[in-house]
């Protein structure tokens, strides 16, 4: 166990952790946030997601001793992007299109979006399919979503 | 009081329902409140303990189980009928609205928790429309309500009741402004103290101003920032976590376990044994899987597997249970007569739901009393399987449905319920489990494998003379009931038996009325038993032929359980046979079918997708290249529970068997449409849903165990596939009852996707999935 500080949504945490321990299980148990989820512990759909240096990254394959307090190394989950008051534009596109059934996909499909189209703010659409590669919705609520990544792109 | 749901505390808290009505006995609900949350819901009520009714509520014969009006009017209803992502939250909460006249944003939906909402069963089988919104249960205790308000407003006012209107959750005189009563006042934090009335009358549809419109999802907002709470956010103070150590074979049994392998290991708590379930309980999460897979526990050897290649050979060989759905007796005859004779096998894959995440509950055991925190579609006979587990009393365990990951049927909520009910009690606090990747796909229950055998005879018009279907399915367990918590893992590792497999050849003759039995009967047959005929086709002469056999896996209803495989099996055939005749696949098929509904969605895609008439497959084909091709498919589900036709347009190909959706479009009657953009939704969903069943996903095995285990193995078409144009085409009728509509598109994508294949190449895939490998094998066989 050992003493690491993370910094999360703009707020330094300390924890007390096995640094091994993936990023996940201290974001979602010790620091008691929802966005972030477990779907496989393999990195293989997305559901884990968080932005860390602008990048996606999954959560649930990160030992949390990587990505503890470094300058620049803030943390970001789906609950950081904004609020149900004060939605993000990109979160305001999926809420206007309706683009989810169960919603357990949303924090992974969001914000591996958000990261992309940060990096490519003019992607065509081969370019925005890559970009989900490995992101899984198992309800397929697939061409809202898609509608909802073009809209906010659109607008960015 | 902590961990009452939010909705239970807000409701109860707004609706001022007093001490003194509930020590009265007289509280505005008939719950059962005897469970293990009582401390807290009293304490949330502020009240003592011990003042609850204990009644169940399972009948909801009385108005006062549905409807409950509180002092500031707004209107809480309680339903048996789940959120599951389908949008039954949303649309239940309009129909309340609809009903009573009152804004959406004054009604407040409880949902699925056995302390206070009637027992419905299972959300599941597109039941939950034609349950909950025709003149029965929650629409009909809407009505009653409404018609009851308006009485009472007629005494207040001294006003007949047919110069009386509601609106916005006031009763006023029509032409008088003056004479006005608000619900609050008429019956606010009183019960009704009514039966629900059969007579009571629904609003008309065309007089709709909530229901029938496209209402967005009110949980949309949180889930898209994060906020909402599933069953994986659930939090209970002190709460430890759990993890199952799954046996590494089927049928493997448990030698013997090392504690001492894990005892030292930080945060660990306990290793639990019974019998052959296993499991540990740590502080954190992260340490109950190292625990989990530190554990040095020994087993027996598997019992073996059927080779997975030869599977539907195997199918065909086991004992089975048979059963006739219909036998015109003439079957042979007709086909001796007829002008030619087709035939064709179609084989189906075991699939599985394989939820986005992994199955989480949470459970709190202590004493004799339990609370679950479970995603199950079956809040009620989760309720019951975990009391028999336990060794509680079912009135004493109360079963909070809190949303999981979507489910499609049986995935691993039931058994996760389990294994945290058993871990909890082990310990004697609350644990939360969350099943690993492979724990859940390895030992869910499976969507079923089939073989069908299809035969038909045509006459010297072309006109079907006769339809010979005969199939094989495996079978164990499925969702557990009230009373078989051994059709799940957790319950048979615990020493329960699923349910009893019996086989039984030759089958008995078909009696009583017809049952579309799962789409085993295509929709072109006439469907007649003992005179009376049932059938949505015209082919007289039909037999109906199915063997269930003994799975060596779990099995249990995966979104549209045997209508998929059965539909994909008809609709690929019905269109070899017209493709055998030269006929147009559209025109061939409305040529065999009565129903009207069913050839109305089938016109209307076609229109849709300008649908050019003309046999398959298209002319002048070329052998090599990319082929674009279309293909139709429909089915009335379960024979009247929704209607629904895709046009399917692919290219493949042909150098690689590869195959390319391009654009679906599908026309859907479900009767009046209570929220056409929740129904568009689904019907987009079950489309691709559907695809990625049939170009994608299989179960596989060795000699031992499951070797799906995790997305490489099991492949589900990411978001970032080559994602088809979909298009819905809404047919709204009114005056009929509503039916389901989360289950027909998905059920006709694999034939509509096999016929567009046909179409463009004239290779028939008769088996799915249809992965590059086998249409390419396809393509080679082409003579």
């Amino acid at each position: 166990m050992a003493a690491i500080t993370l910094n999360v949504n703009g707020r330094a945490h300390t924890v007390d952790v096995d640094p091994a321990t993936p990023l996940l299980y201290v974001l979602s148990d010790d620091l008691a946030l929802n966005g972030p989820k477990f779907g496989c512990g393999l990195g293989q759909c997305g559901a884990c997601t968080v932005i860390v240096r602008g990048r996606a990254v999954r959560s649930c394959v990160t030992p949390v001793s990587t990505v503890a307090g470094a300058p620049g190394a803030d943390i970001m989950t789906l609950e950081g992007l904004g609020t149900v008051e004060r939605p993000h534009p990109i979160q305001q596109a999926f809420i206007d299109e309706q683009a989810a059934q169960c919603g357990f996909c949303l924090n992974g499909v969001i914000l591996t979006a958000k990261a992309f189209l940060d990096q490519n703010p003019k992607p065509s659409d081969a370019q925005i399919s890559q970009s989900l590669a490995t992101t899984l919705c198992r309800c397929f609520a697939h061409t809202r979503m898609l509608r909802a990544i073009k809209r906010y792109a659109g607008r960015a | 009081m902590k961990k009452l749901t939010i909705d239970a505390r807000q409701a109860f808290a707004q609706a001022g329902f007093s001490r003194r009505d509930l020590l009265k006995g007289a509280g505005a609900l008939v719950v059962t409140f005897s469970t293990a949350s009582t401390a807290r819901l009293a304490d949330a009520l502020g009240v003592g303990q011990g003042q609850f009714g204990t009644q169940n509520a399972r009948v909801g014969a009385q108005l006062d189980s549905w409807i409950a009006i509180a002092a500031d009017g707004s209107v809480t209803a309680y339903t048996g009928k789940c959120e599951l992502g389908q949008g039954m939250y949303t649309v239940q909460m309009q129909l309340i609205a609809e009903e009573l006249s009152v804004p959406l944003s004054r009604v407040k939906l409880i949902q699925c928790d056995t302390s206070v909402t009637p027992d419905q069963g299972t959300t599941s089988g597109s039941q939950s429309t034609p349950t909950n919104f025709n003149e029965r249960n929650l629409a009909q205790a809407g009505a009653t309500a409404r018609e009851a308000l308006l009485r009472l407003a007629s005494e207040r006012l001294a006003v007949p009741v047919d110069r009386l209107a509601a609106s916005d959750g006031v009763i006023s005189a029509r032409g008088d402004g003056s004479k006005r009563v608000g619900y609050g006042d008429l019956i606010g934090g009183k019960r009704f103290n009514l039966a629900l009335s059969t007579t009571a009358k629904r609003k008309p549809a065309s007089e709709w101003t909530v229901l029938g419109k496209p209402v967005p999802r009110v949980d949309m907002p949180a889930m898209a920032t994060g906020q909402f709470e599933f069953v994986h956010n659930v939090r209970v103070p002190g709460m430890l976590h759990g993890r199952v150590v799954r046996p590494p074979a089927v049928g493997a049994t448990l030698v013997s376990v090392d504690e001492a392998s894990v005892r030292s290991l930080p945060g660990f708590v306990k290793v639990v044994v019974k019998k052959n379930f296993v499991g540990v309980v740590c502080e954190k999460p992260w340490q109950a899987i190292q625990a989990a897979q530190h554990l040095k526990a020994a087993w027996t050897p598997g019992a073996g597997l059927p080779a997975h290649r030869d599977f539907h050979g195997f199918m065909r060989r086991q004992p089975s249970r048979d059963a006739l759905l219909v036998n015109s007796k003439d079957v042979d005859q007709q086909l001796a007569r007829a002008a030619s004779v087709i035939t064709a096998t179609y084989l189906y894959p075991y699939q599985m739901h394989g939820s986005m995440g992994s199955s989480c509950a949470v459970a709190d055991v202590r004493g004799d009393r339990a609370t679950i925190w479970s995603p199950t579609q079956s809040a009620y006979p989760v309720r019951s399987g975990a009391a028999m587990i336990l060794g509680l009393a079912p009135e004493n365990v109360r079963v909070v449905f809190t949303r999981g990951s979507g489910c499609y049927g049986i995935n691993g909520a039931d058994t996760v319920s389990f294994d945290a009910a058993v871990l909890s009690q082990a310990v004697g606090k609350p644990v939360r489990v969350q099943l690993s990747r492979k724990d859940e796909m390895a030992w869910e229950n499976y969507g079923l494998a089939y073989v069908i055998d299809q035969r038909i005879g045509v006459g010297a018009d072309g006109a079907i003379l006769a339809w010979d279907y005969e199939a094989w399915s495996p079978t164990r367990g499925g969702r557990p009931g009230y009373d078989r918590p051994g059709n799940v893992v957790t319950g048979m590792l615990l020493g329960y038996e699923p349910q009893p497999f019996a086989p039984r050849t030759p089958a008995p003759e078909p009696g009583g009325r017809f049952n579309n039995n799962s789409n085993a009967a295509p929709s072109y047959v006439t469907g007649c038993v003992a005179g009376r005929c049932g059938g949505a086709g015209i082919v007289k002469s039909e037999r109906v032929l199915s063997h269930t056999i003994a799975s060596p896996f779990f099995t249990g209803p995966l979104r549209s359980p045997s209508r998929l495989q059965n539909t994909f099996a008809h609709e690929c055939f019905i269109d070899e046979v017209a493709a055998h005749v030269r006929a147009d696949p559209v025109a061939y098929r409305v040529r065999h079918l009565s129903d009207a509904r069913l050839r109305a969605v089938v016109t209307r895609a076609a229109e849709a997708a300008q649908w050019e008439a003309r046999p398959s497959p298209r002319p002048n084909l070329s052998r090599t290249g990319v082929a674009r091709g279309r293909g139709i498919a429909c089915v009335a589900y379960e024979g009247d529970n929704g209607y629904s036709a895709m046009v399917a347009d692919v290219d493949v190909d042909q150098a690689t068997g590869a195959v390319t959706l391009k654009r679906l479009v599908i026309a859907q009657d479900c009767g009046p449409i209570s929220n056409p953009d929740g129904m568009k939704n689904q019907i987009e969903g079950g489309a691709l849903q559907g695809m990625s069943r049939a170009l994608g996903e299989e179960v596989t095995w060795d000699d031992q165990k499951v070797t799906s285990v995790d997305w490489r193995t099991y492949r589900s078409l990411p978001l970032g596939f080559a994602v088809p144009v979909v298009e819905s085409v809404l047919i709204n009728r009114t005056g009929v009852e509503a039916t389901g509509s989360g289950e027909t598109a998905i059920t006709i994508a694999a034939a509509a996707l096999g016929n567009a294949i046909f179409d463009a190449t004239g290779a028939r895939v008769r088996q799915v999935p249809f992965t590059p490998d086998r249409v390419k094998a396809a393509l080679d066989a082409r003579t």
